[in-house]
C-alpha cells in the first residue's frame, strides 16, 4: 500500500491505496465521487474523463500514484455555489443528453476543450470529441450544446 | 478490469530512472502509459514495478536550432501539436500529433513512449522513418532505419532509454492516414517527405511494424506529383488483416493515402 495525496476539487485528500489503483477507482471507491464513470474499461468511451493539473484525461488509464501531489478537478467540481457550469447550462438548455451516461466525460472533454479553443465550428468540436463515446444522441445536440457554451464562455 | 500487482516508482531523474531498470529487470518504464495502462489491464502485461519517467523534465522539451528540431521523448502528443517551432518546421508531423488518439490520449501520450512500444498501428513511427529522424538514447543515437525492427520490436537494449528524437526539416512533407473510426488509429497511413538526399515514403499501420515502399519513393524523386504513386500498387502478402479491414483492402489503402500525403506535400500545407 502507498498513502498518496492530491487535491481533488479544491480538496486535499489522502488515502492508502495499492499502487495498481486506477485514479477513477479512487474517485468512486474511495471518495465516493460516483460522477465520474466507468464505460468500457478498454480506454476507448470517455466516460471516465477528469482534468489532472488541467489536462483532460481517462481516470481509467492512469494510476492514482501517477496523480500524487495534483491538483484534480471532476464533474462534481464544476458547479459552483449551487450554480452549473456554463458548459453544464448549455447541455440542459440544448438537450445534450438522453441517459446521461456519458455526460459527464463529454463535459469534463469540452471544457477543458473550450480552454483550449475559445469558440469552436461543429467541425473542431467534433474532432475533441473523438474520445468520447455517446450511444444515445447521435452527437448532434452534444455538439450544439459545447458551440453554445463555447460562444458564451469567449464573449464572457 | 484491475492489472496485476505491481511496485510504481516515480523517477526523479533519469540517471535513477536508469539505475532502477538495472535493479528491477521485469519492470517497465511508464510515461505516458495510453497503451502500457491498457495492456495491463487487459492483464496482457505484468511488469514486476512502474518506474514513472513521465515527470522529467529533462525529457520533456522541444528545441529548434536553424533546421532541427529536437524533441524530448517524454513530450506529449498534445505539446508537439501545438508548438510554434514544430508547426514552423514540419507542420506535418504537428498535423499527425494533434491526430493521434483522441485529446484525452494526447494529453499524456509520449513520442518516445509510442516509438518504444512500436505498435504496428502507430503514428509516430511513419514520420520517424520518412524524415529519416536520429532516436537518441542515454547511450547512443540509433538511424531511424536500424531502430524499427519489427511488430513490437526495436533496437533498444534491455534496459535502453530513448531520451530524444532529432528532426531536420524537409523540403516538403505530407500524412494521411485512414483512421479507425472507434481508436483513430491508422488503418493505413503513409508518411511522405521530401528531402536534399530525395524521397521517402513510410507505411504504417498496414503491416507488421512501419516499411518504406522503394517503387513509391523511385517514382517520386522523378517526378513528385500525386499521379507518379497513383497506379502504384502494394503487394497484400505479409499485411495486416481484421475485422476493421483485409489484407487487401489495406493494401489498397496504402495507395490512396500515398496519393493524398503527397497532394497535401505539393501543396505544402502542413497535412
Amino acid at each position: 500500500m502507498t498513502t498518496v495525496s492530491m487535491t481533488v476539487n479544491g480538496k486535499p485528500v489522502s488515502a492508502d491505496v495499492e499502487d495498481r489503483t486506477l485514479l477513477v477507482y479512487f474517485l468512486r471507491e474511495n471518495l465516493r465521487l460516483t460522477g465520474t464513470h466507468i464505460g468500457c474499461d478498454t480506454s476507448q468511451c470517455g466516460a471516465c474523463v477528469v482534468h489532472v493539473d488541467g489536462r483532460a484525461v481517462k481516470s481509467c488509464s492512469m494510476f492514482a500514484v501517477q496523480a500524487e501531489g495534483a491538483n484534480v478537478t471532476t464533474i462534481e467540481g464544476l458547479a459552483k455555489d449551487g450554480k452549473l457550469h456554463p458548459v453544464q447550462e448549455a447541455f440542459r438548455e440544448n438537450h445534450g443528453l438522453q441517459c446521461g451516461f456519458c455526460t459527464p466525460g463529454m463535459i469534463m472533454t469540452a471544457v477543458a476543450a473550450i480552454e483550449r479553443h475559445g469558440a469552436m465550428d461543429r467541425e473542431t468540436i467534433r474532432h475533441e470529441l473523438e474520445g468520447n463515446i455517446c450511444r444515445c444522441t447521435g452527437y448532434h445536440n452534444i455538439v450544439s450544446s459545447i458551440e453554445d457554451a463555447a460562444k458564451k464562455m469567449s464573449e464572457a | 478490469m484491475i492489472p496485476y500487482p505491481f511496485e510504481y516508482k516515480r523517477a526523479k531523474s533519469l540517471g535513477e530512472a536508469q539505475a532502477l531498470l538495472a535493479q528491477n529487470p521485469d519492470a517497465k518504464l511508464l510515461a505516458g502509459g495510453q497503451t502500457l495502462i491498457p495492456t495491463m489491464k487487459m492483464r496482457l502485461a505484468n511488469p514486476s514495478a512502474l518506474i514513472d519517467i513521465s515527470k522529467l523534465s529533462e525529457l520533456s522539451f522541444i528545441r529548434a536550432s536553424g533546421d532541427t528540431l529536437a524533441i524530448g521523448a517524454a513530450t506529449t502528443h498534445g505539446a508537439v501539436a501545438a508548438s510554434i517551432d514544430v508547426r514552423r518546421l514540419i507542420p506535418s508531423l504537428a498535423h499527425m500529433a494533434a491526430h493521434i488518439g483522441d485529446p484525452a490520449v494526447r494529453a499524456v501520450g509520449t513520442m518516445g513512449g509510442s516509438l518504444a512500444n512500436n505498435d504496428p498501428a502507430a503514428d509516430y513511427p511513419a514520420a520517424v522513418l520518412a524524415l529519416n529522424a536520429t532516436i537518441k538514447t542515454a547511450k547512443r543515437e540509433i538511424a531511424a532505419d536500424d531502430f524499427f525492427t519489427g511488430m513490437f520490436s526495436t533496437a533498444l537494449e534491455d534496459g535502453e532509454i530513448v531520451t530524444e528524437i532529432r528532426f531536420t526539416k524537409p523540403e516538403r512533407a505530407g500524412y494521411e492516414k485512414f483512421a479507425n473510426p472507434a481508436s483513430r488509429y491508422p488503418m493505413a497511413g503513409v508518411f511522405v517527405a521530401k528531402t536534399k538526399d530525395g524521397v521517402r515514403v513510410a507505411v504504417t499501420g498496414a503491416g507488421p511494424g512501419v516499411f518504406r515502399v522503394e517503387a513509391m519513393e523511385a517514382a517520386l524523386a522523378k517526378s513528385f506529383t500525386p499521379d507518379a504513386v497513383a497506379k502504384i500498387a502494394i503487394s497484400p502478402d505479409n499485411l495486416n488483416s481484421d475485422i476493421h479491414a483485409s489484407a487487401e483492402y489495406r493494401a489498397h489503402l496504402v495507395t490512396v493515402m500515398a496519393k493524398r500525403a503527397v497532394e497535401h506535400a505539393v501543396a505544402n500545407d502542413g497535412h
